[in-house]
């Protein structure tokens, strides 16, 4: 049973202030020992579900759980739950190491015990050298991995993380990505991370759920996430995608026949909940679709080529499908020698990798 | 060519200089002219003779002091003894204004702390509520406290009126009626700056300590008060010194017995019973206190300052 077990279950939890409906009905459970990410844009309910975990907010309706026992009733500081805040919200007045001591002083440690286990955290998030400093005296990334060092001192059964990482410029961020990746592997610690970055999601996460408008959109590894989409706001949230109006003609061994705008067919599998003569929407990878004189793949569409835009590590080729919309494909830099470039104005078709093209409920 | 550009930037900080003069001289005329001037006045005229019938005769003399601290006999040609009569006027004033002090904090804290955790848009209202009544002269607030604290008053009528008493308290011409009126007076001292903290006050610092374990109570001892404290000094300065020299509490709610600094020093310089000399030197003596305690507060404000830097 051990690892099965799991460290927080939410419960039909509905959180409203006045009229307003913040979270509608959430129901998800995150496993022991995992890194989970809340993941939406800015008002999707992410941080108000982390806030009612911590116990700063109350729950409407529903239940929390944390390792099977009700919490949801519990003020926060008797939930073994911490937090590292958005603004860190370190003590001005106290030092770093005090900073840090403290939730192992409240927890009943003695002074000289806390400091002694306070700077053993500074030793893992190598700031030794700095515990007898104050808070404003150090730099954002300083005062992000004290922040960090105070929540995790207590040891806490689940670390909660309100978008850590959004002060810190991209370089700092990226290496505190991994940073902490590695300190969840190390404590074994459950994290719940909250994010609206969704780059940040895929590299971190063991799972990610995906919230807009106070409902769950999906839950699954970033890989389900990415390559399987549920809707259309996932699809459209998570990385770049071409999203195309489509309409289903027929449905046969599993197969749908669809008609894009200009008469474009393509074939993709059927989706449980979509009927013939549906209107919908198709989602397709820039990167699972390539560009070719002749048509190479089964599925192909036509067009004319627009514009070619250099990112780094691929060009991304704007090109308008015949008397359809447009439509972007990414091609790595390492192809582009065996797969050529096409200037603008170049008719072109767009191959289509087996299983690239999938069709999405609203 | 090298020094050119040193040269360059001489001028301009010469520039700089002159005009940062000009623009502090109207800073330090009305200093000089109000606070430094007249204190040298005072300093001068305690260490002089006095007139009988007011005013100084300029002859230097130290007897203004001398009066104040020792005894000397009826006619001043006994060996000296210290005289407590002025130095106890002076012990119980600052008993008075420090216990004023005190109830204002007591009252002024949860005040200003419920002011500073209302909705933004309502705060302006509940500050301005708090200065209505200082709209009102010193002296008439401090008649009508009488009325409210005397025998046949609202406050004892009440206190009778739900069991709590079968006669009147007797709170005119005590020392709680002078603390009372003190507190009274100088209330929203105490509320505007400790108000100005907590506003500024980040609350995800009480958060974050009820995440690590802390009670209400702990987090308000160990995060809030320590984080607000200048804001507190700062009241407790601005209720405390006021109180000190405060003489229409006294004279109005205290009754003969508890006489205070600022009486005593303003019967010096009224009518033809005083003695200007001696007012000075007591006023200088009390300047010499405060600012001794000033400096102590800014000195603990500035180490906590440099610790937060």
């Amino acid at each position: 049973m051990q690892g099965q077990e799991n460290a927080i279950d939410v419960r039909d939890a509905v959180k409203r202030y006045g009229s307003f409906t913040a979270l509608k009905e959430i129901s998800l459970s995150i496993r022991d020992n995992e890194f989970f990410t809340l993941l939406g844009p800015s008002g999707c309910g992410k941080t108000t579900l982390l806030r009612m975990i911590a116990g700063f907010e109350d729950v409407s309706e529903g239940s929390i759980q944390l390792f099977g026992e009700e919490i949801e009733n519990l003020p926060p500081n008797r939930r073994p739950i911490n937090t590292v805040f958005q603004n860190y919200a370190l003590f001005p007045h106290l030092t770093v190491l005090d900073n840090v001591a403290f939730g192992l002083e409240m927890k009943g440690s003695s002074k000289s015990e806390a400091r002694d286990k306070a700077g053993q955290m500074l030793e893992l998030v190598q700031l030794s050298d700095f515990s007898s400093r104050k808070p404003a005296q150090l730099s954002g990334g300083q005062q992000q991995r004290v922040a960090l060092a105070r929540a995790l001192a207590p040891q806490p059964k689940v670390l909660l993380l309100d978008e850590p990482l959004s002060a810190l410029d991209l370089k700092l961020r990226k290496a505190m990505q991994l940073e902490l990746k590695h300190l969840q592997r190390e404590t074994g610690i459950t994290f719940i991370f909250v994010t609206h970055d969704q780059e940040e999601a895929l590299t971190m996460s063991d799972r990610i759920a995906v919230m807009s408008s106070g409902e769950l959109q999906q839950l699954g590894s970033p890989r389900d996430i990415y390559e399987t989409p549920r809707n259309v706001f996932v699809a459209d949230f998570i990385g770049d995608t071409n999203l195309l109006d489509v309409r289903v003609d027929t449905i046969k061994d599993g197969q749908a026949i669809c008609y894009l705008e200009g008469g474009h067919e393509l074939h993709c599998n059927e989706v449980a909940g979509i009927n013939p003569g549906a209107k919908v929407h198709l989602c397709l990878r820039p990167e699972r679709t390539y560009i070719s004189e002749r048509p190479i793949e089964r599925e192909s569409l036509q067009g004319k080529v627009i514009e070619n835009i250099f990112i780094g590590t691929d060009i991304s080729t704007i090109i308008n499908l015949l008397e359809g919309p447009s439509f972007t494909v990414r091609t790595s830099n390492s192809d582009r020698a065996s797969k050529g470039i096409f200037e603008p104005g170049t008719d072109v078709f767009i191959n289509l990798e087996p299983g690239a093209a999938r069709l999405l409920l609203d | 060519m090298a020094t050119s550009a040193p040269g360059g930037k001489a001028a301009v900080s010469n520039t700089y200089q002159k005009a940062r003069t000009w623009l502090l001289l109207p800073s330090w005329l009305v200093l000089g002219s109000l606070s430094l001037i007249p204190v040298i006045l005072m300093l001068v005229y305690s260490f002089l003779t006095k007139e009988f019938r007011g005013g100084v005769i300029w002859d230097f003399s130290l007897s203004a002091y001398d009066q104040f601290f020792f005894d000397r006999g009826l006619f001043g040609d006994e060996p000296p003894t210290i005289d407590w009569t002025y130095i106890s006027i002076f012990w119980r004033s600052f008993w008075q204004a420090g216990v004023a002090t005190l109830l204002s904090l007591a009252i002024g804290f949860p005040t200003a702390y419920f002011i500073a955790t209302r909705p933004v848009r309502t705060r302006a209202i509940w500050v301005f509520l708090i200065t209505i009544p200082y709209w009102v002269n010193l002296l008439i607030r401090t008649v009508s406290m009488k009325f409210l604290l005397r025998d046949q008053g609202p406050l004892n009528e009440a206190l009778i009126a739900i069991g709590l008493i079968d006669s009147p308290l007797q709170i005119v011409n005590t020392n709680l009626a002078v603390q009372l009126g003190l507190f009274y007076s100088y209330l929203p001292f105490m509320v505007l700056p400790i108000y100005a903290a907590v506003e500024r006050y980040d609350f995800s610092l009480s958060e974050a300590a009820a995440d690590l374990y802390a009670s209400k109570w702990v987090t308000l001892r160990r995060i809030l008060l320590p984080v607000v404290k200048p804001g507190v000094i700062a009241g407790c300065i601005l209720v405390f010194v006021p109180s000190l020299g405060s003489f229409l509490a006294p004279d109005l709610l205290g009754g003969a017995k508890n006489y205070m600094i600022g009486s005593l020093i303003e019967e010096q310089f009224k009518g033809n019973a005083g003695n200007w000399p001696f007012g000075a030197a007591a006023s200088m003596i009390l300047l010499t206190i405060v600012l001794i305690i000033l400096i102590v507060f800014a000195q603990q404000q500035s180490r906590h300052e440099q610790a937060r830097v």
